[in-house]
């Protein structure tokens, strides 16, 4: 279970996150909406730890993640993927290193196998026979699913996705959709998905917040939100202009 | 006016502790990450291919006219008071002391710290440090470590090769140009030539290359901004690298010779 415990967070004295709370339930699929720059992806990187909270706790399996020690964040880093959203490959590996890294660096497996791995992960993203290829080649649904393999590989307890159908046609946006699910449904790994394209959020999701003004304004199922009567919401959810209630 | 003046140079004051500070900590965590050396010695060579040989033809270039021109100059400064009979050594002692080191760092600079930056700058950027980091994997390990000790190690090889080059060049300016044979200008190298001179400008070579690994890698991973900030980032190294070269230069050469 991760437990997010009223983080605060100001970039430059600009205030981003203002005590946000969240609860997100082992094997659940939690998807996180609100406007551009309300602070989604940073909530993730504190997950991670990628970012320390100026106040606050996030605590990943019972474990403050915020004072832990470099090494103990690592520990806990294996245990959790993350998509980014322009899908973060290194350019100087071809996939296969790419997507080996992580199990190479940490001897997570005999040298002999990776290979193998490597190849069951892209099958599962739906991809074939493109280890040799560099990240230059592919294009942005493929990066994202390569991407996703290389998380997928740490055989992470959960996985982060950070606006995974940004930049891509609705075709492809509908395929990461299935992917995600598919990914929760044949690994049983909780999902946090960042997003503010409401179709995702509506087919990824089993519980929906909703981050505003620093705060998360809603939080509940997706049928729950298409009925909230809070006007902040709906507004966002139908796509209005925002007018605080 | 006087209170303006006054705030921008504390910022310039505090911006230089801090630069100094984060510097001095990166140093420290490769240091600390250089326990791994011998498991990351793949990374380490190929990084050291990268530096050395990948930089063998700008070094030969500018040793080969960098000794030509000093043979040149110093024959122009000993007209009508010394012999030339002393142009071989009296310009190996130039090369050997403070040419090779000082132009191959700075040529480094350009082409090596410079890189390093922009290819850190990227990475930082467009999120791949971040991934690094959630894959659990130090990005100071991975990324700056075996550059800090390719660098190191490589500078004072390619300053040896310069060397070489740079007294070739010399020679055939005084051999085709001066008329000085081959005989008296080697003699005279030899007749001047100590170790000391040799190892002193090794050893600067050394500090050399840990400021342009050090600046290089601080500096990309410092980066924000997008392409702009990389090639902010780009300039910054060189500027800064080449500076610390120049100071660095100035003060092993109070303490060496």
């Amino acid at each position: 279970m991760i437990e997010i415990k009223k983080v605060s967070k100001s970039f430059d004295e600009q205030p981003v996150l203002n005590g946000v709370e969240l609860i997100i339930e082992d094997g659940s699929s939690h998807v996180i909406i609100g406007r551009s720059g309300c602070g989604k992806s940073v909530l993730l990187k504190h997950i991670v730890g990628l970012l320390k909270p100026d106040e606050g706790d996030i605590w990943v399996d019972n474990v403050s993640v915020v004072s832990m020690r470099r090494r103990e964040l690592y520990k806990t880093r294996v245990k959790i993927g993350m998509l980014f959203q322009g899908s973060a490959l290194f350019d100087s590996m071809n996939v296969e290193e790419n997507i080996s890294l992580g199990v190479r660096e940490h001897r997570m497996f005999p040298h002999d196998e990776i290979s193998d791995r490597v190849a069951a992960k892209l099958e599962l993203v739906d991809l074939h026979g493109i280890q040799k290829k560099f990240p230059s080649e592919l294009s942005g649904g493929m990066k994202k699913r390569v991407s996703l393999a290389r998380a997928l590989m740490m055989e992470p307890k959960y996985m982060l996705y950070d606006e995974p159908t940004t930049g891509l046609d609705p075709v492809m946006a509908d395929a990461i959709n299935d992917l995600i699910i598919s990914v929760r449904d044949r690994l049983g790994v909780t999902s946090i998905v960042v997003t503010h394209d409401m179709a995702s959020a509506y087919k990824v999701g089993d519980h929906i917040s909703m981050l505003h003004e620093g705060l998360v304004n809603f939080s509940g199922t997706p049928d729950e939100i298409r009925k909230s009567k809070n006007r902040v919401v709906q507004n966002f959810i139908t796509g209005n202009q925002v007018v605080v209630a | 006016m006087v209170s303006t003046l006054t705030r921008a140079l504390g910022r310039n004051i505090i911006d230089f502790f801090e630069k100094s500070g984060g510097m001095f900590i990166l140093l420290a965590q490769i240091f600390f990450e250089s326990k791994t050396v011998i498991r990351d010695r793949r990374i380490i060579i190929e990084q050291m291919h990268a530096v050395g040989v990948m930089s063998l033809p700008l070094v030969t270039v500018t040793s080969l006219f960098t000794g030509a021109v000093s043979a040149w100059q110093a024959a122009y400064q000993f007209e009508g008071f010394v012999s030339l009979t002393y142009l071989g050594g009296a310009t190996a002692i130039a090369i050997f002391m403070e040419l090779g080191p000082v132009l191959t760092a700075l040529v480094l600079a350009g082409r090596i710290g410079a890189s390093i930056a922009a290819e850190l700058g990227t990475m930082k950027v467009t999120e791949q440090i971040d991934a690094l980091e959630c894959l659990a994997i130090s990005p100071v390990r991975y990324l700056a470590m075996p550059r800090f000790w390719a660098v190191v190690i490589m500078l004072p090889v390619l300053t040896i090769y310069a060397n070489v080059i740079a007294l070739f060049g010399a020679y055939v300016v005084a051999s085709t140009l001066l008329d000085v044979s081959a005989t008296m200008f080697f003699d005279s190298v030899q007749q001047f030539f100590e170790l000391r001179n040799l190892f002193g400008g090794l050893t600067k070579s050394v500090a050399f290359g840990a400021s342009i690994a050090l600046v290089g890698c601080y500096v990309g991973f410092k980066t924000f901004g997008g392409a702009e900030g990389v090639g902010r980032s780009t300039i910054d190294a060189f500027v800064f690298s080449a500076i610390l070269i120049l100071v660095n230069d100035y003060i092993l050469a109070m303490l060496i010779f």
